[in-house]
């Protein structure tokens, strides 16, 4: 069997995760009800009073949107794991970095890109204004994406494991700190009428960081885990 | 590659003469520790705004600098268990870990006491204190992991990738004075030509530093010795030292 180029083999594997993902719609929806329901959550927790809720809502929507990628992680390798096709992924002779970063694209594309699309109305809802809906949109198009690829070294480093599930958090939630730093900052500023550029400019930095390094040491973690 | 010595790192060997080197280590401890709180809370004089309250710099600050510095050899070691699958390294890397640990809460927990008459505030979210309080968090992160598979080189070389993923965090603690100025003073020993802070505070400050890395040294290899018996249990040299 001739080995598939390089570039087919990232296109397939996107394609197939896109699939398996397309044809169990709930799996994408779970993390989106939890990212609806953590805000509303927290409206309530808060107490009447618009004026400390609106301070905080970048804050709410940011950490909101983090927990919610958290808990979509898992079925970034485990279905695969535990079905065998992670070993036949191994074997195959393209490389893993690559094989990696493409299901970790269509992980984004399934579980981060509806909860961008969904965020500016939670953001009008939590009264947040309307000149920080932009800066909210895009920082969440930088940071999301690496908070995908954050935690693909998490779940690759404990796929193994029985109890894996407490311990991602643990392991990932330290490394999600900058992102959800420069992102709360981005759309703070945007609200208070300030420029978002510096924040911006840093996650896009973290985005071109994690693209690059995160891939290699999920494949090496998968090894690892899969040995 | 091939790296002189190294015959030194078989579990072995490195059990017998680690067994050597821990009463010399533990005796500079003791004696460089002695010296160096000696010139610090007796010598030293009072500082002009802080009084006494300042001598607690001699806990904080080795502290603080040691648990930069663990980490980075646990991911250092880390790298070489990755690279050349040294099982010694694995072992350091492990017995690193609650280490660099304990040296990060104790930077922590003497800051907070400094900070409540000199800041008027146990915590703040200040950049220098809250990525020391991440770095926490990554030492017990590497730790959990080692802790939840049964497999030890396994475990390592998954906390390995890890520590090695964490080290972005290091530069960031390191200059985060700089970078974002905030309530945390900048350092006072940063360049050794100049530095801002008088001869007698100092002398004794890095005698305790290098106090604390003999300190690490030693529980580093005594932890280390132990961590080998328990992963060579099966091995013919450990029955043979194990009594019956």
């Amino acid at each position: 069997m001739r080995p598939a180029p390089t570039g087919r083999a990232f296109l397939g594997m996107l394609r197939r995760d896109l699939l398996i993902a397309w044809r169990s719609p709930v799996e994408i929806l779970n993390p989106l009800l939890f990212f609806v329901i953590v805000v509303t959550l927290f409206r309530l927790g808060a107490g009447p009073g618009q004026h400390a809720l609106s301070a905080l809502g970048p804050g709410v929507l940011w950490m909101a949107a983090l927990l919610a990628t958290l808990l979509g992680l898992d079925a970034l390798f485990r279905s695969d794991f535990e079905d065998g096709s992670l070993e036949q992924i191994l074997t195959s002779p393209a490389p893993l970095p690559l094989l990696v970063a493409a299901k970790v694209l269509a992980h984004w594309l399934v579980a981060g890109l509806p909860l961008l699309l969904l965020s500016p109305v939670l953001a009008i809802a939590l009264g947040l204004p309307g000149a920080a809906l932009p800066v909210l949109l895009l920082s969440l198009a930088l940071g999301g994406p690496v908070l995908s690829l954050v935690g693909a070294i998490g779940v690759a480093l404990t796929v193994g494991l029985r109890r894996g599930g407490t311990l991602v958090a643990l392991l990932v939630l330290p490394l999600y700190i900058p992102v959800l730093v420069f992102g709360t900052q981005a759309v703070t500023a945007a609200g208070a009428g300030l420029p978002a550029t510096g924040a911006l400019y840093m996650l896009s930095a973290l985005l071109v960081l994690a693209a690059v390094l995160s891939p290699p040491a999920a494949a090496a973690a998968l090894r690892i885990s899969l040995d | 590659m091939r790296i002189p010595f190294h015959h030194l790192a078989a579990p072995m060997h490195f059990y017998r003469w680690g067994a050597r080197l821990v009463p010399w280590l533990g005796a500079c401890t003791v004696v460089l520790l002695a010296l160096g709180w000696w010139g610090g809370l007796v010598l030293a004089p009072p500082d002009y705004q802080q009084g006494d309250g300042f001598r607690i710099i001699y806990v904080h600050v080795p502290s603080a600098w040691m648990s930069l510095f663990v980490y980075v050899v646990m991911a250092g070691a880390g790298a070489v268990a990755l690279i050349w699958r040294v099982k010694l390294a694995e072992v350091l890397m492990a017995a690193s870990a609650p280490l660099g640990a304990w040296f990060t809460f104790l930077a922590l927990a003497t800051g907070s006491i400094w900070g409540k008459p000199m800041w008027g505030t146990y915590w703040v979210w200040d950049a220098r204190l809250t990525s020391e309080l991440i770095l926490l968090f990554l030492y017990l992160g590497v730790i959990a992991l080692l802790a939840a598979n049964e497999d030890r080189r396994r475990a390592s070389r998954a906390a390995a990738v890890l520590a090695l993923v964490g080290v972005v965090n290091v530069p960031i603690i390191h200059f985060s004075v700089q970078w974002w100025s905030t309530l945390h003073q900048g350092p006072s020993v940063g360049s050794l030509g100049a530095p801002s802070i008088h001869s007698s505070m100092l002398v004794p400050l890095l005698v305790s530093a290098l106090a604390f890395k003999c300190y690490y040294l030693t529980v580093l290899i005594m932890r280390a010795r132990c961590e080998i018996v328990e992963r060579e249990r099966n091995s013919a040299w450990v029955r043979e030292l194990l009594p019956r």
